[in-house]
C-alpha cells in the first residue's frame, strides 16, 4: 500500500518535471520569436545606415535634407531631398484628408449604429480592400482618376499630388477604420448607458461621450494611416508624375521618396554615390515612419491603460 | 508605460549591438561554365540578368535557343542594368543585360575583384518622339526638341501647333533612355544643360505611351516597340522613327543595347552570342520591336 502510493507520487513528480521542461523550451522559443522582430528591425536600420554611409560622408545629411534639386545622374550631380520630402508630405496630406473623415465616419457607424449583419458585411469588405495589391489601385488610378482630375480641375496633366493622394487615401481607409473601430469598442458600455440615462440622444452620446473617450485610439489610427500612406510606393509612382520640383500646390506633379527609391534603385551603379544617396533617402523615410508608428503605439498604450480598470 | 520604456531601451540596445556584430555579406558563386559536349551537342547553363528594356528580347532569345539546343539551360532575369552589372561583378551571372554602357566606376569595381567586363552590342533601340494624335504638329527640328525638353519652349503655338501648354513626359532619371536622350537632345549643345524640372518622369515606356494617348498636350519619347495607333510619331529633322530609318542611320535618336560578359567568350556562351548576333537572334530583335544590328 505504502510502496504503491510512493511510486504514484514519483510518476506524478516525473510528469510535472517533463511538463516544466516543455514549458521552459516553449517559453524560450516564444521569447526568441518576440525578440527576433526587434533584431530584424535593428538589422534593417543598420543595413540602411551602412549603405548610406558614403553619401552621408561625401554629401552630408544637412546638404541632402536642405537641397532643393534632385539631379542624381547629372555631370554635376545634386542630391537634394527637399522636393521629395515635400512631395511625400503633399501626397500624404491629401491622403489623410480622404481617409480620416471616411475612415472614422465609417468606424463610428459600424461601432455605434450598424446592425450585426451590416457590420459583418462591412468588415469583410474592408478587409478585402486591404488585401488588394497597390499596383491594382494604381492601375485604376491611371485609367479613371488621372483623366478625371485633368478634366475636372482643367489642368494640363492629371498626374498630380492630388491624384496620388486620393488613391492613397482610399488605400489607407482600412487601417484608419479598423483601428478606430477597435478604439470605439474599447470604450466601456457604462459610459454610453450613463449618457443615455441622462437623456442624451444616441448621436449626442457618440459625439460628446464616446468619441472623446476614444480620442487617443482614434489619434493612433490616424497616425498609422499616415504611416501607411507615406510608405506606399507603387501607386504613387504610377500616379503623381514624379517631377522633382518643389511643388506649390496639390495640382502639380510631385516626386515622393518611396517612388524615387523604387524607380532608380535598379539602374544605379552599385555602391556608387547615387546608390548610397538612395539609401539615405530610405534612412530618412525609415526614421519618419518609425517615429510615427512609435508615437501611435505610445498613444494606443495610454488608451489601453485608461480603460483597464 | 514601464514596459514600453523597457522595449524602447531594448530596441536601442539591439541597434547598438547590431552595429558591432553585423558585417556586410558578400556572396561568391561559380558561374555556370558552359562546356562543349564531345558529341558536338551544346550543353551547359547560362544565367542572364539585367535591363528591363531588354528583358523581353532576352527571354525570347533564351526560349528559342533552348528549343534548338535542348542541352542548354538559359535563365533570364530583369531588375535593371545596374542590378545586372552588379551581379556580373559578384560572379552570380554569366551575362549582364544593359540598356546603357558600363560606367567607369563599375569597371573599377569589376577590376578590383578580377572581373573583366567585355561589351557585346546586341541590338539597337530606336527612340520615337510621340504626341497625341489630336496634335497638329508633324515635324520638329532637333533644336526645337531640345528647347522643349529644356523648358525653353512651353507652348505648342511656338512650334506651329495650337495654343496649348506642352506637357513634358520623360523616362525616369536613372533609366538608360533618360540619359541617352539627355546627351543627344537636351544637352546636345551645352553638356551641363538639364531637363526642365517640370518634366514628368514616368516609370516605363508604357506609362508614357498611355499618358500621351490620353493627354492632347503631351509629348514623350518611347521605344519603337511601344508604338501604337493611339500615339502620333513626330518627325525629327524631317525623318520619322521606324525600324528602317533607324537601321540605315537616317534617324538620329537611336542607341545600342548591350550584353556584358566576364572576359572573352568561349564554349556555350560563345555559341549563344554568335546565335544572338546571327539572323535567328536578330529576327527576334525585330519581332520584339527593336532594331536589328544588320
Amino acid at each position: 500500500m505504502a510502496a504503491r502510493s510512493d511510486s504514484t507520487r514519483l510518476r506524478v513528480l516525473g510528469r510535472t518535471a517533463t511538463r516544466r521542461a516543455t514549458e521552459a523550451v516553449v517559453r524560450a522559443i516564444v521569447f526568441a520569436c518576440g525578440w527576433l522582430a526587434i533584431v530584424i528591425l535593428a538589422a534593417i536600420a543598420l543595413f540602411l545606415f551602412t549603405n548610406a554611409l558614403r553619401s552621408l560622408d561625401e554629401v552630408g545629411l544637412t546638404t541632402m535634407l536642405s537641397g532643393t534639386a534632385w539631379y542624381p545622374t547629372s555631370n554635376n550631380a545634386q542630391f537634394g531631398f527637399l522636393p521629395l520630402i515635400v512631395g511625400s508630405l503633399f501626397v500624404t496630406t491629401v491622403a489623410l484628408a480622404v481617409s480620416v473623415p471616411l475612415g472614422i465616419g465609417a468606424a463610428v457607424y459600424l461601432a455605434e449604429f450598424a446592425h450585426d449583419t451590416a457590420r459583418e458585411v462591412a468588415k469583410t469588405v474592408v478587409e478585402f480592400m486591404a488585401a488588394v495589391p497597390s499596383v491594382v489601385y494604381g492601375l485604376i488610378g491611371v485609367a479613371v482618376l488621372i483623366p478625371w482630375v485633368r478634366v475636372t480641375f482643367a489642368l494640363d496633366s492629371g498626374m498630380t499630388a492630388l491624384t496620388g493622394g486620393i488613391v492613397l487615401g482610399v488605400m489607407s481607409i482600412p487601417t484608419v477604420l479598423s483601428i478606430s473601430e477597435d478604439a470605439l469598442h474599447a470604450v466601456p458600455d457604462s459610459l454610453r448607458q450613463g449618457s443615455l440615462a441622462l437623456g442624451n440622444t444616441r448621436w449626442q452620446t457618440v459625439h460628446k461621450v464616446v468619441l472623446p473617450a476614444a480620442s487617443s485610439g482614434i489619434f493612433a489610427a490616424v497616425m498609422l494611416g499616415l504611416g501607411r500612406a507615406i510608405g506606399e510606393t507603387m501607386a504613387v509612382l504610377m500616379l503623381t508624375g514624379n517631377a522633382a520640383v518643389m511643388p506649390t500646390s496639390v495640382f502639380e506633379s510631385v516626386r515622393t521618396m518611396t517612388g524615387t527609391i523604387a524607380a532608380e534603385m535598379g539602374e544605379v551603379v552599385r555602391k556608387g554615390l547615387h546608390y548610397s544617396a538612395l539609401f539615405s533617402a530610405g534612412l530618412v523615410l525609415f526614421a519618419i515612419t518609425f517615429i510615427i508608428n512609435l508615437a501611435a503605439d505610445l498613444v494606443l498604450e495610454r488608451q489601453r491603460k485608461r480603460w483597464r480598470r | 508605460m514601464n514596459k514600453k520604456r523597457i522595449v524602447a531601451l531594448g530596441i536601442a540596445a539591439m541597434m547598438l549591438f547590431g552595429a558591432f556584430a553585423l558585417t556586410g555579406c558578400g556572396s561568391t558563386q561559380d558561374s555556370g561554365d558552359g562546356v562543349d559536349g564531345t558529341t558536338g551537342e551544346l550543353t551547359g547553363a547560362i544565367n542572364v540578368e539585367g535591363s528591363d528594356t531588354l528583358v523581353n528580347v532576352a527571354g525570347a532569345w533564351a526560349e528559342a535557343f533552348m528549343t534548338e539546343n535542348p542541352g542548354v539551360m538559359v535563365s533570364v532575369k530583369g531588375g535593371g542594368s545596374g542590378t545586372g552589372i552588379a551581379a556580373l561583378i559578384n560572379g552570380t551571372v554569366d551575362f549582364a543585360d544593359a540598356s546603357r554602357g558600363i560606367k567607369d566606376e563599375e569597371i573599377e569595381q569589376a577590376e578590383a575583384v578580377g572581373v573583366t567586363p567585355v561589351e557585346h552590342k546586341v541590338a539597337i533601340d530606336g527612340i520615337a518622339v510621340v504626341v497625341n494624335p489630336a496634335n497638329d504638329v508633324e515635324d520638329l527640328t532637333m533644336e526645337q526638341l531640345g528647347k522643349i525638353y529644356r523648358g525653353e519652349i512651353t507652348n505648342w503655338s511656338e512650334v506651329g501647333g495650337a495654343d496649348q501648354a506642352i506637357v513634358l513626359l520623360s523616362r525616369d532619371s536613372s533609366s538608360g533612355t533618360y540619359e541617352y536622350f539627355k546627351e543627344e537632345v537636351v544637352a546636345a549643345e551645352d553638356e551641363n544643360a538639364e531637363y526642365a524640372a517640370s518634366a514628368k518622369l514616368l516609370p516605363s515606356n508604357q506609362a508614357i505611351a498611355d499618358e500621351v494617348a490620353a493627354n492632347d498636350g503631351a509629348i514623350g519619347y518611347i521605344g519603337l516597340g511601344y508604338l501604337t495607333d493611339t500615339v502620333k510619331v513626330i518627325a525629327v529633322d524631317g525623318v520619322k522613327a521606324s525600324i528602317e530609318t533607324a537601321m540605315d542611320g537616317s534617324y538620329a535618336i537611336s542607341r545600342y543595347l548591350y550584353m556584358y560578359s566576364n572576359g572573352e567568350l568561349s564554349g556555350v556562351m560563345q555559341a549563344y552570342m554568335d546565335w544572338i548576333l546571327g539572323s535567328d537572334g536578330q529576327q527576334i530583335v525585330a519581332d520584339e520591336g527593336f532594331v536589328p544590328l544588320q
